[in-house]
């Protein structure tokens, strides 16, 4: 394990993805590392790790440095693995996790299936040594093995040269695409960088920011899909554009709660709403913040959070108190209902019926019965019978 | 100062879009190595359907679209399963209701499409279950217990009381109380006629 180094797991100029594996955990010879799950990179050049969790956490080994691998065959309750043997790390190694180690070779341990795939493409990649044709920074370490590798790959390469042709081809439009995509990354990164900083001056200045700079900055935060670091508003995060969107939804949903008893999950309403664009959909974050904006914009509808914390919009008219009143004589009538009863009785969803039985209970009108059967209501006879 | 690094992002945002904007829609592996970079370097381009991800290369409405079809799956299921249902099966009604002609959709797609729903308060939750998921898709209180009880279960699609008792070293009450739960949210069916003793089964775990 002390052949690995740190590394962003962005892909160099010129190297490729080849393969990539998730849920794999690697070992020190026979030892456990703390590297327990994570994605396993195959690129041209390196094997790369990074950690499933903690996407900080990524390291990788150039391909030179594999001698050979060996399969070992799963077991019970064992994963499978591909045992990795490797020379001795070079000096001019960059820093990684593990200074020393008492092995020469490192175990993958696949715990979610891929092995298979896994090793064919490594064998092919330390057969073809393509990270000799295809120069990045790393090239450079790479030449002093090169010569006795050559000589022992020639008659493997000669046999594989049939289905490199093949790959080629579409290797070379994955490649590209790929190469374009690091390279975008390069420069999101720099925005991200950017405004981090911007979010300390904001921070260090403490409020002497105008309201304008404010807005302008979260929807700059917005558009990159940046997770706002300054403020945590009663909006959320809020923006113009979200300010647009609930008035649109107030009147695009008018007529539909109407249809529906006055209410609504949200939900039904993000299926109803994107259904009807058809095209540049609201994203669920979008429409949650939209809707927390409802009631300060003074709209005709309004954002209710159950205690379950199921969500629901309602028309500022719709009393959902009122409506526990007319739950509460349907129940009497039939002596007990459960909530898919009463949801058929009523013509409501299930999950609405649920949350008016539930406040009715809240609010003393109905007791429960809670078997296996399911959950029943029934009045409450202690508060009218006593 | 920020504007104008936005203004330059956005053209080589565009520039990408115009060559790969296809590949995103036609290759999940794509797809899933855009999602992990962006995720590495603190972005999340699902996060509006304004944002320029969305806007520009169409991830977003991939992504949005296939939640409404994750949400009108698992209710026309839900009477079923409780609400409870496995990442395969979900892929394969997912992947039926859009049609031969559509796109392929990966598990990686569908987990990610999930997490977004979960802002939406309808109680969307991925459980974890040795090499897969299952999706749940109903405001239940899930805790540990019921988790690997149903871990138990996945080999047979059922379970009983005594094979917990064996497996996990509960306390019979334990395994009922647990097993009850389970029942009541409708995501277990008890078969009292088994012939050594009472089984529960989980739709969610067996179908074809």
């Amino acid at each position: 394990m002390d052949r690995f180094s740190w590394t962003t797991g962005l892909l160099e100029l010129g190297e490729t993805l080849v393969v990539q594996q998730r849920g794999v955990r690697l070992s020190d010879g026979e030892e456990k590392v703390k590297f327990d799950s994570g994605v396993l990179l195959l690129s041209t050049h390196r094997l790369i790790w990074r950690d499933q969790k903690n996407h900080e956490c990524c390291i990788a080994i150039p391909l030179s440095q594999i001698v050979f691998i060996e399969e070992q065959a799963a077991g019970i309750g064992k994963s499978a693995k591909i045992v990795v043997h490797l020379h001795p790390a070079s000096s001019n190694k960059e820093p990684g996790p593990f200074q020393s180690s008492k092995y020469s070779y490192i175990k993958l341990s696949f715990r979610e299936h891929g092995q298979i795939e896994f090793y064919r493409r490594l064998s092919e990649e330390i057969t073809q040594r393509r990270w000799e044709s295809m120069p990045t920074g790393q090239a450079m370490q790479v030449n002093k093995d090169s010569q006795a590798g050559r000589i022992r790959a020639v008659g493997i390469v000669g046999i594989e040269r049939k289905l490199e042709e093949k790959r080629k081809e579409t290797d070379k439009n994955i490649s590209e695409a790929f190469e374009d995509l690091s390279k975008l990354m390069e420069k999101a990164k720099e925005m991200v960088e950017l405004s981090k900083s911007i979010a300390n001056k904001i921070k260090e200045k403490h409020g002497d920011i105008t309201e304008d700079e404010t807005i302008r900055f979260k929807s700059y935060l917005l558009s990159m899909g940046i997770a706002n670091p300054v403020t945590r508003e009663t909006y959320g995060s809020g923006t113009q554009y979200h300010m647009q969107l609930a008035k649109q939804l107030a009147g695009m949903l008018q007529t539909p709660l109407e249809e529906r008893g006055g209410i609504m999950s949200l939900t039904e309403v993000y299926c109803l709403v994107n259904r009807a664009r058809g095209l540049e959909l609201l994203s669920p974050e979008d429409l949650v913040n939209a809707c927390k904006m409802l009631e300060s914009l003074k709209l005709p509808l309004r954002l209710r959070i159950f205690d379950s914390g199921v969500m629901v919009i309602e028309l500022q008219s719709h009393n959902e108190e009122e409506m526990v009143a007319a739950a509460l004589e349907t129940v009497s009538e039939k002596g007990s209902l459960t909530a898919d009863e009463f949801a058929k009785l009523v013509g409501m969803s299930v999950l609405l019926a649920k949350e008016r039985l539930l406040l009715a209970e809240k609010m003393g009108h109905l007791c429960r019965d809670d078997s296996v059967e399911g959950l029943r209501f029934y009045p409450n006879l202690f508060l009218t019978q006593s | 100062q920020m504007s104008k690094q936005l203004d330059t992002f956005r053209t080589h945002l565009e520039a990408f879009a115009s060559k790969h904007k296809q590949e995103i829609r036609k290759s999940p592996e794509f797809r899933l190595q855009f999602q992990d970079m962006c995720a590495t370097i603190g972005v999340d381009p699902l996060a509006s359907g304004k944002g320029f991800w969305a806007e520009m290369l169409g991830v977003g409405d991939f992504y949005y679209e296939l939640g409404v079809q994750i949400i009108e799956v698992c209710l026309a299921l839900k009477h079923r399963n409780g609400g409870l249902i496995t990442l395969e099966e979900l892929q394969q009604q997912v992947l039926r209701g859009r049609g031969k002609f559509a796109q392929d959709v990966s598990q990686d797609d569908l987990l990610r499409a999930i997490k977004k729903l979960k802002v939406l308060g309808n109680g969307f939750g991925i459980i974890p279950m040795g090499r897969t998921f299952l999706v749940q898709s109903v405001p239940a209180e899930l805790n540990m217990d019921h988790t690997v009880v149903l871990q138990l279960a996945e080999k047979k699609g059922f379970v009983t009381v005594s094979e917990i008792q064996a497996s996990l070293k509960w306390e019979a009450e334990r395994a009922k109380q647990v097993l009850e739960q389970l029942l009541k949210e409708a995501m277990a069916w008890l078969d009292s006629q088994a012939p050594a003793e009472p089984q529960f089964w989980f739709p969610a775990l067996f179908w074809e």
